[in-house]
């Protein structure tokens, strides 16, 4: 078998993801604590001031990265649900129900630094824009397939129904995303766009892109730190779980 | 310094939603810590009840 498939295949046995991930856990951590806190840096201090919002536009740097993670965790998380709902393989399984959390803690954060972006801005905390109400949807979706994972006794028969929701799901996502376009909203339309030139100088827009990547190594790091656990628990009756117990205890 | 902390009048809206974003990923971060703690507790705790019972039956 060709080594990169070989590889593909030990990944997806739970004692040895859980070394290999316990091993990129902290480069992982680093990276994203790094990467906030030069983005924040960048974001608070380096900026200019916007010539509209002042210095309220600077709740971009964590208003718009955490919506842009509320979609990517959850395209990550049904993905996931999809492998766990065909093949069957218990890690996607972890991984699906791991993003979940993570997730919704993004798709919160959006919400909340948005309703405090929009009272100075709109004079109002909340309205039911079409951007607004979906990605209210989206945490309603967050919440219900973490709802149904803890309702069922079975473990893994409880990944796999929490799975088959967060498929259905998926289709809010391009309501999400196009909501600006489709609707007249009063949430503005996109300003960095990975098409063509984006609508914001250079200088406000290297923080936004350097706190995108450091909350994705956050999401990596999290999500991985989670599955070592879920995995954990899930296989506590096996000898590669119990002697990991045990080592534990010595040191 | 003063005017860094102020933004321009938007201080109370920036810094909060700052503080929701630090504290809400730090209170996420600190999950799998906890759960991983109460797993390995249980765990041990299911080996040493096996082990007893064992001794107790031999």
């Amino acid at each position: 078998m060709n080594p990169l498939v070989l590889w593909f295949h030990k990944l997806g046995s739970p004692p040895y993801f859980y070394r290999f991930a316990g091993r990129l856990l902290p480069w992982f951590w680093g990276a994203a604590l790094a990467g906030l806190a030069i983005g924040l840096y960048g974001g608070l201090v380096l900026a200019p001031a916007d010539y509209q919002q002042s210095d309220a536009f600077r709740i971009i740097y964590v208003h718009v990265p955490s919506a842009w993670m509320s979609l990517f965790i959850y395209a990550f998380m049904a993905v996931n649900g999809f492998i766990a709902l065909v093949w069957r393989i218990k890690l996607s399984e972890t991984l699906a129900m791991a993003a979940a959390p993570i997730g919704a803690a993004f798709t919160f954060i959006c919400l909340a630094t948005g309703s405090i972006w929009g009272k100075p801005m709109w004079g109002t905390w909340w309205t039911w824009d079409a951007r607004l109400t979906s990605e209210l949807v989206l945490l309603f979706l967050y919440l219900g397939v973490l709802g149904l994972h803890q309702a069922i006794e079975d473990r893994r028969q409880a990944a796999r129904a929490a799975a088959f929701l967060a498929l259905i799901g998926i289709v809010n996502l391009p309501i999400v995303h196009f909501s600006v376009n489709w609707w007249n909203t009063l949430h503005q339309g996109d300003t960095v766009k990975l098409f063509g030139p984006s609508l914001i100088d250079s200088r406000m827009l290297w923080p936004l892109l350097v706190m995108a990547v450091a909350t994705k190594f956050l999401f990596a790091a999290s999500l991985l730190s989670r599955a070592r656990v879920d995995l954990l628990e899930l296989e506590s009756g096996k000898d590669w779980a119990r002697q990991i117990a045990l080592a534990e205890e010595r040191a | 310094m003063s005017e860094f902390v102020s933004m321009g009048g938007y201080g109370g809206y920036v810094w909060s939603a700052i503080a929701i974003f630090l504290v809400t990923l730090a209170l996420e971060a600190a999950a799998p810590l906890l759960k991983r703690r109460r797993v390995l507790r249980e765990l041990r705790g299911r080996l040493r009840r096996a082990r007893k019972s064992n001794e107790e039956n031999t």
